[in-house]
Formats: structure tokens, C-alpha cells, sequence
């Protein structure tokens, strides 16, 4: 048994779980507040991974200022994705909202081809030291960067959610939308701000993973790793998304390293998120931290 | 769906339950579906390749459409794996008939084993619905596509698998004007079987299963039963339409049934209209002419706008996105019901109502 290959694999899979985590956690806020399901959420990712690579190349700009501008980009598209789409959408049957983020997501990601083209692009060296010794463990400087901001995003969810006077109304619209209303909550705003909110949360995980790897369209495959995620934590648990993440994240890399050393079936990696999103559907239809919705008659 | 009225002509009264339930409404919807096949049997005098290779495009992806139809329009269940069941059936019949078995019996017999593969992956079904059974189909995607590229003996794995010429008696479909009479003989089978499912009590379950789930178990319907049951049906015709497919092209790879093709026919059913028969058909045609339209008309932009021309390949895939969003955000009844509006305006002119 190669322990060190073991020991690498399994920081991948956290710092990539971690990342899952984020991204599951953008598409819970939108499922929980506004019950849609965001199929586009991988094309966001890359969104604004590629509106910060082109910033930063084509223009020149200072990494951290293209950071903050691709953020507001992505925030502001994000409020124009929910005014123009899905709002006319509201009440719709499920398969209509489904269809529609499928819709956006094919349109995006033909879209992102033609104008940053199929290629991956590396981010220009960003920090100045590429690797930083932690404990005697060289760690990449992107790897820590993306561990950090994901804690702090996590943090920031916390508090926001739990503290400010905007996360109370959304937790209310999400509870329940007609009460909320009642006490004087704009539905629909709270709509755009999860919108809003999920796509500077996807742009920084883009960014970040940019970082991390390369800026290429093929990122989308993580909206698409997405569901088992936010199927083992639950659909509509924040903390769940995190968790699932997590897991999916660690056991995508222990499926890569069974398969590498004992089983050689190959491709193991991609697909054995699935296989583990079927048997939790089976077992615990409503995930480890979701609700059971109970239909009486 | 709203309400859209339509008149029948005067003197059409229905005084049995069997006249209320006949597969055309009028005679002349009758005369109309007639003439359709009649136009489509005779396309081969008067047309070229490329027309006919379209009409067979057409017809196999209409009856996968039908069998999605039967799945999210009839039943409410929605799947993003269809197009994976799609592919198996090609493999399922390039291989069954690369066992000597002829092709004739090898596409109904793709279609029973894509139908026992679907089954197998709707079993989730029996306890899902909505965004969840969504899921779950697109786990069965990618388990099947990784399966395309993993099982050698089945399907060549990334090389692929041949799949041999069609033959009626001794007599070869490899003509695209001979293949042409396959492809209507498998439309019209589907599109009766599954408009004469409607008016069955098997039929009516599933659509009631659709409309209250809780309902329908009250009343009776084995929701398990008719959930799989509907799974198996779907596939069925994805079989089919996958292993006309296979033996059209002469060549069958994984590559080709992917996420987006499964994405492709719940855009077909949705353009065309859910739950309704005739929709599948004029969605697929709507789905396949597309980016054929929009790519002449990128071609014509792009001699005053020469920027446009490297973009061609992404128009295509642009425009089936944005028609997917549009006809939601428009016209989320689909062609079909654009067309009954039509229809009502045409024979109600010059009243409204």
C-alpha cells in the first residue's frame, strides 16, 4: 500500500471537496430560497473564472482588482439571470425550471467556446512565491488560497445567514414565502439575492480553481459534480452541501486510488460519485441533512 | 394546458363512448395523417439524399422523442438519461445482429433489452419524483456512458462497433430511399402504439399518475408499477429509435449519446409539446432543422460581417439553447398548441370565440 500516494490523494480530496462544497452550497441557496434547480451552476463557475483570466491578461489589471470587478460582473449577472429567466417562471411545473437552467446552461457554454475559445488558459503567476512551507510541508501558495477563501466563504455564509437583517428575510422566504411576504419581505428581491449571492460565490470558486489548475470550459463538469453532492447532504441543507462536498471530494480521489492500485477499470474517478448518488437516492431519498417533504392528503 | 377551443363541424355528434374515444378526432384529421405518410412514402421519387437523409433523421429521432414523451409528458417524470438508452439500443442492435441474427428482429429485440435496462435504471422512480428522479437519470447518464466506454464485448469500446446493413428478404435498405420505408414502417408503428396507449386504461393510469400521484394510488394505480412501467416504455422506443440509428449510420460510438443528446430530446418534447403525440414528431423536426437554418443563415451574416464565420459551429449550439428558453419563457405549451390556436382562429374567423 503506497502510503504518501494515499496521503496526497487525500488533501486533493479535501481541498477539492472543499471546492465542491462551495459550489454545492450556491446551488442549495438558490434551490432552498427559490426552489430552482440551477443546472447552469458549473457555467458560472467558468463564467467568472474567465472574466477574471481576461481581465488580468487582456487588460492588465492587478489580480485582486479583477478579481473584485469579475465578482461584481457576476453578481450582476446573476440579478439579470433571475429577472429575465426565471422570473416569468415562477409557478411553472418543475420540468419547465429544470428545462430552462438546462437551456441557460447549453447557451452559456456555447457562448464562453466562442469567445474565450476551447483552450485552457493558466492564470499569469499571481503570488510570488509559489510554494509556502508549512511544518516542513511544502504546500502551493493556490492550494492554501483556495483552502482559506473557501473557509472564509463558509464563514461569511454563516454569519450572514445567521446575523444580518437580509439572511433573516431570506431564511424566512425559504421557510415560507407567503408568511414572509405577509411580514413585509420582498419575495422578489430576496430572489435576485440568492441569484446574486450564488453567482459571486460560483465566481470565486472559479477563480479560485483557475488558480488552482487552469481556466478552461471543461470546468462545467463541476456543476455536474455537484448533484451527488448536494444529494448526500440533502437538497435543502446548507451545512449539508459543505458536507457532501466534502465526501464527494475525498471519495472521488479514494475511488482513483482503489482503482489505480488494486482494480485498474479506469475512469473510476468520474464515475463513482454516481454510483454513490444512486445508492444514497435509494437508501435516503432526502440526503443526510435534508428535510423529508410529507404530503398530506 | 389552457384552454383552446376546438370546434367540430356540424353535424359530428358523438352518441357512443366508442366514438369518443377514436384514435382521429374528425375524418378529416384522418385524410391529413394519411396524406402525410402517403407524401413521406412517395418523397423518395422527387427527392435527393439530403432530404431523405433528413426525413429518416427526423423519423428516428421523433420516435425517441415519443418514448421521452411517454415518459415526462404522459407520466411527469423527467429524465436526462434518455439519450444514453438511445445509444444503448444502437449497440444493443449492432451487437445482437453481429450475432447472425437478422437486423429485421435485431431492432425489436434492441428495444426489449434497452426496455430492461431502462426498467432496471427506473427502479429510483419508484420512489423519487421531481428534481430528485432528475438526478438520479442523470447518474443513470453517466453510468451508461461510462459503461459504452468500458464494455469491450458490447460495444467496442472507444473504437466503437459496426453495425451491419439492414435487409428485407435478401433485399439490401442500404439507399437512403430504401432505408426511408424502415424508418416510416417504425414512426407509424410507434406513433399508433403509443396513441392507442392513450386511450387504454394502462394509458389513462399514467396520465393520472401524472396529474396527482396521491390520487391515483388512492384510486387504485400501482404507482411503483406504472412508474417503471412507463421507464420501460420510454426506453423501448429509445431502443428502437437508437438501433435505427446505429444501422443507418453503419457505425456505432459512445461518443455521440451524450448528456446533450439526452438534453436534445427533452427540448424536442418541450418545442413540440408535452404529452402530445403528434408534438414529438414536430419537435424532433424542429430540434434537427434548427442548426441547419440558423447555420445558412450564420453562412449568409457572414458574408457582410466575416467575424461571424468561426462562429458558425456555436450558433447552432446557441440557437437550440435559446429556443429551449424562449419557448418556455413564450410559448410554454409548445408548437402543437401554437398550432390548435391556429387552428381554432382559422375556423372560428371572423368571431374570437
Amino acid at each position: 500500500m503506497n502510503t504518501s500516494l494515499l496521503l496526497q490523494l487525500l488533501v486533493n480530496g479535501v481541498i477539492v471537496g472543499m471546492l465542491y462544497g462551495i459550489v454545492a452550497m450556491c446551488f442549495v441557496l438558490i434551490y432552498k430560497s427559490t426552489q430552482v434547480v440551477n443546472f447552469a451552476q458549473g457555467e458560472f463557475v467558468v463564467l467568472g473564472a474567465w472574466v477574471c483570466l481576461s481581465l488580468v491578461v487582456s487588460l492588465g489589471l492587478p489580480f485582486w482588482l479583477a478579481f473584485i470587478f469579475s465578482l461584481v460582473f457576476m453578481m450582476i449577472f446573476g440579478i439579470l439571470v433571475q429577472v429575465i429567466l426565471l422570473r416569468p417562471l415562477v409557478g411553472e411545473p418543475v420540468i419547465s425550471v429544470i428545462m430552462a437552467t438546462i437551456g441557460l446552461s447549453i447557451f452559456m457554454q456555447a457562448t464562453m467556446n466562442w469567445i474565450f475559445g476551447n483552450n485552457a488558459v493558466r492564470f499569469p503567476q499571481v503570488f510570488d512565491q509559489a510554494t509556502v512551507s508549512i511544518g516542513g510541508l511544502n504546500v502551493e501558495t493556490a492550494y492554501l488560497m483556495s483552502l482559506v477563501l473557501s473557509l472564509v466563504v463558509m464563514g461569511l455564509f454563516f454569519w450572514f445567514f445567521q446575523y444580518s437583517r437580509w439572511g433573516l428575510a431570506m431564511r424566512a422566504t425559504a421557510w415560507n414565502q407567503q408568511i414572509a411576504q405577509s411580514l413585509g419581505i420582498s419575495v422578489g428581491r430576496v430572489f435576485a439575492m440568492a441569484w446574486a449571492i450564488s453567482a459571486v460565490v460560483s465566481g470565486i470558486a472559479g477563480v479560485v480553481i483557475g488558480l488552482v489548475s487552469a481556466v478552461s470550459n471543461s470546468l462545467a463538469i463541476i456543476g455536474i459534480k455537484v448533484f451527488p453532492a448536494v444529494i448526500v447532504g440533502g437538497l435543502d441543507s446548507i451545512v449539508g452541501a459543505i458536507i457532501g462536498g466534502l465526501t464527494i471530494g475525498i471519495l472521488e480521489n479514494l475511488a482513483e486510488f482503489v482503482d489505480g492500485q488494486y482494480l485498474h477499470v479506469g475512469n473510476m474517478y468520474s464515475v463513482a460519485p454516481f454510483y454513490v448518488l444512486l445508492i444514497i437516492l435509494m437508501i435516503k431519498p432526502y440526503g443526510l441533512f435534508g428535510t423529508p417533504d410529507i404530503e398530506r392528503v | 394546458m389552457a384552454h383552446v377551443p376546438n370546434p367540430r363541424p356540424t353535424g359530428d355528434f358523438r352518441v357512443s363512448y366508442a366514438a369518443d374515444r377514436t384514435l382521429f378526432k374528425t375524418r378529416n384529421e384522418t385524410y391529413f395523417v394519411i396524406a402525410g405518410v402517403l407524401l413521406v412514402a412517395l418523397a423518395p421519387l422527387f427527392f435527393g439524399g439530403y432530404v431523405l437523409s433528413q426525413l429518416i433523421l427526423i423519423g428516428i429521432y421523433a420516435i425517441a422523442a415519443l418514448g421521452l414523451n411517454v415518459l415526462t409528458g404522459m407520466t411527469g417524470q423527467i429524465s436526462l438519461g434518455h439519450g444514453a438508452f438511445f445509444g444503448f439500443g444502437a449497440f444493443a442492435s449492432a451487437w445482437i445482429a453481429s450475432r447472425g441474427i437478422p437486423v429485421m428482429f435485431a431492432i425489436p429485440l434492441a428495444g426489449v433489452m434497452t426496455m430492461a435496462v431502462g426498467m432496471v435504471f427506473g427502479i429510483p422512480a419508484a420512489r423519487l419524483k421531481g428534481l430528485y428522479l432528475a438526478i438520479a437519470t442523470l447518474a443513470s447518464q453517466y453510468i451508461l456512458e461510462d459503461f459504452f466506454a468500458r464494455a469491450d464485448w458490447f460495444t467496442g469500446g472507444t473504437y466503437g462497433s459496426l453495425a451491419e446493413t439492414a435487409s428485407f428478404f435478401g433485399y439490401q435498405l442500404d439507399s437512403d430511399a430504401s432505408y426511408l420505408y424502415l424508418v416510416l414502417f417504425w414512426v407509424i408503428v410507434s406513433f399508433v402504439g403509443v396513441a392507442n396507449l392513450a386511450r387504454t386504461r394502462d394509458g389513462r393510469a399514467l396520465v393520472a399518475v401524472r396529474d396527482h400521484y396521491l390520487s391515483a394510488e388512492i384510486m387504485g394505480i400501482n404507482l411503483t408499477k406504472y412508474r417503471i412501467l412507463s421507464f420501460g416504455i420510454s426506453s423501448f422506443f429509445a431502443g428502437i429509435g437508437g438501433a435505427l440509428y446505429g444501422h443507418y449510420l453503419g457505425f456505432v460510438s459512445g461518443e455521440g449519446f451524450t448528456i446533450l443528446l439526452s438534453i436534445e430530446f427533452l427540448a424536442m418534447i418541450i418545442i413540440g409539446g408535452l404529452g402530445s403525440v403528434s408534438g414529438s414528431l414536430l419537435g424532433a423536426a424542429f430540434i434537427l432543422l434548427l442548426p441547419q437554418a440558423m447555420e445558412i443563415f450564420a453562412n449568409a451574416v457572414a458574408t457582410v460581417v466575416p467575424a461571424i464565420a468561426q462562429g458558425t459551429a456555436y450558433i447552432k449550439q446557441m440557437s437550440v439553447g435559446a429556443a429551449i428558453i424562449l419557448f418556455l419563457v413564450l410559448e410554454p405549451e409548445g408548437l402543437v398548441h401554437r398550432w390548435r390556436l391556429m387552428r381554432a382562429s382559422w375556423k372560428l374567423y371572423p368571431f374570437s370565440h
